[in-house]
């Protein structure tokens, strides 16, 4: 594995964590939707990195990148049509803490 | 090339209704909908007939060839699920069509139900596991779409949670697709069966991949999104979700775990899978006990029959092809007759609470009485779900526990029987309800014909599934499907005659006409 792919995939795994780690830890929607967000870019950090090692580019994981990034703008702009529909019912920018069970 | 012709109508016709739908009025949207339904159901037909002409096919779209292209794949076990699907959704359909009062709402639900279907059709059929990821994704967010599209405040919380949970579980998928392609060079199911080797980039992987399924399949305990989402959304809706939508998360499931032969590298964690499955059957069981709300009780029954479905893991064996065979046999049959059973459930749970007009348990009482039908289609559906001969859930539970009996893990026979039992009492604790004098009987309404046919078609096509189970299992055991496949000559044979106990006759006359 050459050093750029090393420096990639690292840095892919330590988005992702953050990610996660934001994900888990905040209450406010947005932000854990930003969490998400950064961890898809870890993902695909991840995925464009681990594929260099043989040397030259490889095109597959490019194109699941661009297919990735489609997939996470479509979730994220429904999560932010249901967030702000939430706040528009109820003035909040957190979910209930009721209703768990 | 035109004789796979039905392959790509079950994933274009679905995503052109799809389109479609959101460009016409809301007249036209039902009748291409029915137009599609109707195509839908002939191209999954004439997949059948394909599989058992040529065995399994495998379809390259646009004859573009894998990695560029994408590569489509019916085997036994997809063409299956595709049948369940078109049965399924078609009714579920029907039943939405008469359901839904005419207005935005109704003209809302086709195209996220059309995109629904193409998802579900994409991951059954998909041969790799990225097009795997884009089905799920594309799955979530129509599902999600559904359960929020009533508007109320509870559907949207309900929508949220799920839609957090969704993407969660689709991110650790991906993650765990990065590492494998990075490892192995290849998406491809069947290159990497071969190429697979055991190492700590695989093991990451697999781990990431089954922990994303299982948040999405909603084993306990990552359930807590689902009795919100799917006993809050509108009643075609959650008989979707329930019956379909939780299985293509544990299709993948099985796919990785029997073409990876996850089941021979990690016996241990098959055995997890199959101890959370327990722990589900005893905690969804308890818990639909003590719900108040009819359809609650529904929704956490799914979460026990999720359990159901996870036992056959840990009785995939390596070492005992018998076993195994029997064990994927009552795990997929299992999966079939549970989605007959719960959409017809849904269906006539939401029959009784259009009759009272209200959601809670305690309304029910006088309608045993009064709507002797809808509390009918809703007990056909609770004898599959309870696993009481002659249904297609006694057919699923009785391979699982000769699948027991096979591979010496006797403790799971226990599990299935307090299981049955769990379901029993919540079954029976709504027919207590639904037994009760009322006092107000003369408030009751009368839901369409139409609605209750539908609730009574499915529940009974899941007790109907216990007289013909040597068909989709007849299915399954076709060449090449699964390595797992790779049968001792007579172990099909075998198997049948176990389904063969007295209250089996009928058997017989089916598995005489396999060709």
């Amino acid at each position: 594995m050459s050093s750029s792919a090393v420096i990639f995939s690292l840095a892919g795994i330590g988005l992702c964590a953050i990610g996660l780690f934001g994900f888990m830890l905040h209450t406010h929607l947005i932000r854990k939707l930003l969490a998400f967000n950064i961890m898809g870019s870890g993902v695909f950090l991840l995925l464009v990195g681990m594929a260099q090692r043989s040397g030259h580019t490889d095109p597959v994981p490019q194109a699941l990148v661009l297919t990735g990034i489609v997939v996470a703008v479509s979730a994220t702009a429904l999560a932010l049509y249901l967030i702000r529909r939430w706040l528009q019912l109820s003035g909040s920018t957190e979910l209930p803490e009721d209703d768990r069970r | 090339m035109m004789l796979n012709a039905p392959i790509p109508l079950l994933m274009i016709t679905p995503l052109a209704a799809a389109v479609i739908c959101m460009l016409l009025s809301e007249r036209s949207r039902l009748l291409v909908s029915f137009a599609a339904v109707l195509i839908q159901l002939l191209a999954s037909l004439s997949l059948l007939l394909l599989l058992l002409q040529q065995g399994p096919i495998t379809h390259p779209l646009g004859s573009w060839e894998a990695p560029l292209g994408i590569a489509l794949r019916a085997d036994g076990l997809a063409v299956l699920f595709v049948l369940m699907t078109s049965v399924v959704a078609g009714i579920a359909a029907l039943y939405a069509a008469l359901y839904l009062t005419p207005g935005p709402l109704r003209a809302h639900f086709w195209p996220l139900f059309w995109f629904m279907w193409a998802a579900l059709n994409g991951i059954w059929l998909a041969a790799d596991i990225f097009n795997l990821y884009v089905g799920l994704e594309l799955l979530s967010l129509a599902a999600v779409g559904l359960v929020a599209f009533s508007g109320s405040k509870e559907a949207l919380v309900a929508a949220i949670r799920y839609l957090l949970a969704a993407l969660l579980g689709s991110l650790a998928y991906l993650l765990g697709v990065a590492l494998l392609y990075g490892a192995h060079g290849t998406l491809s199911l069947s290159d990497l069966s071969q190429q697979m080797q055991p190492g700590v980039a695989s093991s990451i992987a697999l781990a990431a991949m089954a922990m994303g399924l299982l948040l999405k399949s909603a084993l306990f305990p990552l359930h807590t999104w689902l009795p919100p989402a799917h006993g809050g959304a509108m009643t075609p809706v959650s008989a979707l979700l329930s019956a379909l939508v939780i299985k293509a998360s544990l299709y993948i499931l099985l796919r990785l775990w029997i073409e990876l032969r996850i089941h021979e590298l990690a016996p241990d964690a098959s055995q997890l899978l199959g101890w959370m499955g327990a722990l589900a059957i005893a905690w969804g069981g308890w818990m639909a006990l003590r719900q108040t709300l009819l359809k609650r009780v529904v929704a956490y029954s799914t979460v026990a029959q999720i359990g159901y479905i996870m036992l056959m893991f840990p009785l995939l064996r390596a070492d005992n092809a018998e076993a195994s065979t029997l064990a994927l046999q009552g795990g997929v049959l299992m999966v079939l007759s549970h989605a007959l059973a719960k959409a017809g459930m849904f269906l006539a749970a939401g029959n009784l609470i259009l009759c009272t007009g209200r959601p809670e348990l305690s309304a029910l009482a006088g309608t045993s009485q009064y709507r002797p039908l809808s509390i009918f289609g809703f007990g056909l559906a609770g004898v599959s779900l309870m696993g009481l001969p002659p249904s297609g859930g006694f057919s699923a539970k009785w391979l699982l526990l000769q699948s027991a009996l096979a591979s010496a893990q006797w403790w799971w026979i226990p599990v299935m029987l307090l299981g049955g039992l769990l379901s029993a009492a919540y079954v029976f604790r709504v027919f207590h309800y639904s037994f009760k004098e009322a006092e107000n009987s003369d408030t009751f309404h009368r839901p369409g014909v139409g609605l209750e046919i539908c609730a009574l078609a499915l529940s009974a096509a899941s007790i109907l599934l216990g007289f013909i189970a040597t068909w989709p299992l007849h299915l399954l055991t076709l060449p090449d499907i699964l390595p797992l496949a790779v049968l001792p000559e007579g172990s099909l044979e075998q198997s049948l005659e176990l389904l063969q106990t007295p209250t089996y006759e009928t058997l017989h006359g089916t598995s005489e006409q396999q060709p």
